[in-house]
């Protein structure tokens, strides 16, 4: 944010722009009526003083089309700031497609952020200009909400659950993040920088970075390391379900429920495994509960994506996963 | 002379002496003078959390008081003002006074309970005061979970009692006003000549009664879950922390209109007192109360809309909470058109009247802001939102509060304020008003979070405006606080009627005497009727 003097914060995204438009109009509805009132009040007062004692009013009990009319035109405006707003607040909700995925873990009284090809930053989040990202967050312990000011966009950051957001940096620069739900005795040190570099530029700080290995690839250590492999068998059938194609598939329960296996269904089968078990298996898997911390789980789940993208997936080597991502079709429309 | 009768006329101030004739009182006007002392004690108690709060928040890093201490600070701030003092401001002090002298009944229909639920609004009180003395609760006045039930080591359930416990007393006050002015009401006072201060008072009961119970209960539930380790809001035990604040809005939502209502109800008054007229369109006056009331239960949702609950949900409680606007947008557009062509006079509870409804417009137009989907995304949590329920609280509530005060001063106490301080305050009421909550607005929307300790600096000069204002404005209610002491001893003996008031509580004496009437009243004539009052006085 400039340091100077000013009445609207950085418009760095599209939505930025389309949201102070709403605000314009909002405003001017505000400054109409509020001036409407003030000055009829002041003009009432001053034209219809008491004289000397004098009492005489005329006494006007109602006049119901007048009542009508600033029931009725108030409402239409209403309605407009309604629609308006509503459409702005879906696309707020609603990520494009191709958008890049960054992982974002709050915690008190931090900011964590995990990126596909493996960099992790504190209270620090660099993206590219011009490309959608799509946050996906968790909190370690309490309610946490990710604001970006300049981006127009806040979102809970909940614990036990995963949330999105998303943003599409129009204008290079270093900006605000912001905790806004009150976390406790820190919540205002919860803060950060997001920094919106050049495609190029965020490409060199991406290699120069020191992950070096993919979140997937990570998730796939994860994964032999807990013994997940010894059950989840991509090779032959196994006593527990094939992760391959799983991501994004429609799951048939033992329940005879259908539930599409997403991030949130992934994470829950890990940590609670007895909550939805997969038609014509057991419920043999232990909790994890404890033994996985957001950041393994988002690990987990990044490799279990990884797992979607191809039928058989190779020995995982370094940049291998980035380069599956890339090849993802969805990626690139 | 007249001046001496009065003095010695038996009153309800003077039927009785001795600390005991108060505590154990059952007249409605004594509980309400009880209720004024405690709800003033909380006022100012809660004030002295706001000024440091402000003097902290003059320069951007966290120096005056710890970060801990902070969170404290408007904790308690939010507990003690909310609940302790806007909740049973109106209600409970001029509500429990005036209510049986508008009506003209001799007192409420349960005199005991009304004397039992000061106790238990006063145990509650101690409560909370208790646990603040013991080191205070550093939830905000929300109680967020898991927060609230796995993370604050401050004394959470202590204050949650205290919350729950004054909550029976609002419940009781409610359940009470709904029963007298269902059965007391005068002969002849039928609903539409009922004034427009006791319509809102009536729909401000309901929502005591039927919505405190839920915030009673979403306390017990915090407490089970913190004291026991009941999976109840907390993921990490198998709980929901989304639904703690479905529930806790749904109270907190419509508690706002508790604290508006009957704000709304003393401007009617005021209003059509000073301008010697009818309230323009009555009947819609009256029933945007009871609209307001019903319509209040239906949009807890706006206040969660980046809180994860479903984008259809957000939706529709978005849409819902612009038909409260509708009914609040006509008393607004109802009060000014009362001023048409009337005799307005300029006496200080007229000021106030101004005031409020100045202050609401905008607080009101920026909460149709707040409904607004993709707005209130940006504004939520931010200073934006603090701005507009200080305009709805204190601008709106407190300012009527003022107002009410000033105007049944003559008949609570039998003596008049001194009218030129009295202008002064309520001038400088409304600028420190202004001055402290306006800028608020700009940083919200510029991005400055609510419920920071230390911030960026470019958000320092809204922050020393704001503490400026803070400044002005604690003059503001220092000055009536002095003279309505001053007033008690020194204070013209006011007459019954000072405003030439058609009211029934006007037609009694100043001070009442504890029956209230000498002879029942029997009321022929609509509120608000002044040609009845010529008539009777040249009769």
């Amino acid at each position: 944010m400039n340091p100077q003097f000013q009445l609207f914060p950085d418009q760095a995204s599209a939505t930025a722009v389309h949201l102070d438009h709403l605000t314009i109009y909002l405003l001017s509805i505000a400054a109409f009526f509020s001036t409407l009132i003030f000055a009829l009040i002041f003009f009432f007062a001053v034209k219809y003083r008491r004289r000397s004692g004098h009492e005489r009013v005329s006494e006007i009990g109602h006049a119901l089309p007048l009542e009508i009319a600033w029931s009725v035109i108030p409402f239409v405006l209403m309605m407009i700031m309604f629609t308006w707003g509503a459409s702005v607040f879906f696309e707020m909700s609603r990520p494009p497609d191709d958008a890049m995925n960054i992982y974002v873990v709050g915690k008190q009284w931090m900011w964590k952020t995990q990126h596909l090809e493996g960099q992790r930053e504190i209270n620090e989040l660099h993206v590219p200009l011009g490309r959608p990202v799509r946050l996906t967050m968790t909190s370690e312990d309490v309610i946490h909400s990710f604001y970006m000011p300049a981006f127009r966009v806040k979102f809970d950051v909940l614990p036990g659950k995963y949330t999105t957001a998303w943003f599409n940096p129009t204008r290079p620069g270093k900006y605000h993040l912001f905790c806004a739900e009150y976390c406790g005795t820190l919540h205002s040190g919860m803060i950060g920088w997001i920094h919106v570099m050049e495609p190029a530029e965020y490409e060199r700080w991406l290699a120069g970075g020191a992950g070096g290995e993919s979140l997937a690839s990570s998730g796939q250590k994860l994964f032999e390391y807990l013994a997940c492999a010894n059950c989840h068998r991509t090779d032959k059938p196994g006593r527990c379900p094939n992760l391959t194609g799983l991501f994004g598939s429609k799951v048939q329960l033992t329940t005879g429920e259908t539930v599409t296996a997403d991030e949130a269904y992934v994470r829950e089968s890990i940590l609670n495994p007895g909550a939805k078990v997969v038609a014509g298996y057991q419920n043999i898997m232990p909790t994890f509960q404890g033994q996985v911390t957001e950041e393994d789980l988002l690990q987990l789940i990044e490799y279990v994506k990884s797992l979607a993208k191809q039928p058989a997936p190779p020995p995982p080597a370094p940049g291998a996963a980035r380069a599956a991502r890339r090849a993802e079709p969805k990626q690139n429309r | 002379m007249i001046t001496a009768t009065v003095e010695t006329r038996d009153n309800y101030l003077n039927h009785e002496y001795g600390v005991k004739s108060w505590l154990l009182t059952k007249d409605h006007k004594r509980i309400g003078l009880l209720y004024l002392a405690a709800i003033t004690f909380f006022f100012f108690l809660g004030g002295i959390f706001a000024t440091v709060i402000r003097l902290e928040l003059l320069t951007p890093p966290g120096d005056l008081v710890s970060a801990q201490t902070y969170n404290k600070l408007f904790t308690l701030h939010g507990v003690i003002m909310v609940f302790l003092f806007l909740i049973p401001s109106i209600p409970a002090t001029l509500g429990n006074f005036l209510v049986p002298l508008m009506i003209g009944c001799k007192d409420l229909a349960f005199p005991k309970i009304n004397l039992l639920s000061w106790y238990i609004f006063m145990a509650g009180g101690a409560c909370v005061l208790y646990a603040m003395l013991q080191g205070g609760v550093d939830t905000g006045w929300t109680f967020y979970v898991p927060f609230s039930t796995s993370y604050a080591n401050t004394y959470v359930i202590l204050t949650g009692v205290g919350i729950f416990i004054s909550g029976f007393a609002s419940i009781l006050t409610g359940l009470n006003f709904i029963v007298t002015i269902h059965r007391m009401r005068a002969p002849g006072l039928t609903w539409f000549r009922l004034p427009l201060f006791i319509w809102s008072m009536y729909a401000t009961s309901l929502i005591q009664v039927l919505g405190t119970p839920v915030i009673a209960v979403t306390i017990l539930l915090v407490a089970v879950e913190r004291g026991f380790h009941l999976g109840i809001f907390d993921p990490a035990l198998g709980g929901d922390p989304v639904l703690f604040q479905h529930l806790f809005w749904f109270y907190s939502h419509p508690a706002v209109y508790i604290m508006v209502l009957p704000g709304m109800g003393i401007i009617s008054e005021i209003v059509s007192v000073f301008t010697r007229k009818k309230v323009f369109g009555y009947r819609f006056v009256a029933f945007s109360s009871v609209a307001i009331a019903v319509l209040g239960f239906l949009v807890w949702g706006h206040h969660m809309f980046v809180a994860s609950q479903s984008v259809y949900a957000s939706l529709v409680f978005s849409f819902l909470s612009f038909f409260v606007a509708v009914p609040s947008a006509i008393k607004v557009f109802n009060w000014t058109a009362t001023l048409y062509k009337g005799s307005i006079s300029y006496d200080t509870p007229m000021l106030y009247a101004f005031g409020f409804i100045g202050l609401f417009t905008i607080g009101g137009l920026t909460g149709t802001f707040l409904a607004t989907l993709g707005f209130d995304v940006h504004v939520t949590d931010t200073y934006f939102v603090v701005a507009h329920f200080h305009y709805i609280m204190v601008g709106g509530t407190l300012m009527a509060y003022l107002g009410g005060m000033h105007y049944w001063w003559p008949k609570m106490t039998g003596r008049m304020y001194p009218e030129g301080w009295a202008k002064l305050s309520a001038l400088v009421v409304f600028l420190g008003f202004n001055l402290t909550f306006f800028p608020q607005f700009i940083m919200g929307y510029l991005g400055m979070p609510r419920r920071y300790h230390a911030y960026p600096e470019e958000f320092q000069v809204y922050h020393v405006l704001s503490t400026a204002g803070a400044s002005v404005l604690a003059v503001g209610y220092l000055i009536p606080a002095i003279y309505f002491v001053w007033s008690l001893r020194f204070g013209k003996i006011a007459p019954d009627n000072p405003w030439n008031a058609s009211g029934l509580e006007w037609q009694t004496t100043s001070p009442p005497p504890p029956e209230n009437f000498e002879i029942t009243p029997v009321v022929t004539y609509e509120a608000y009727d002044y040609s009845i009052l010529e008539e009777m006085k040249v009769g």
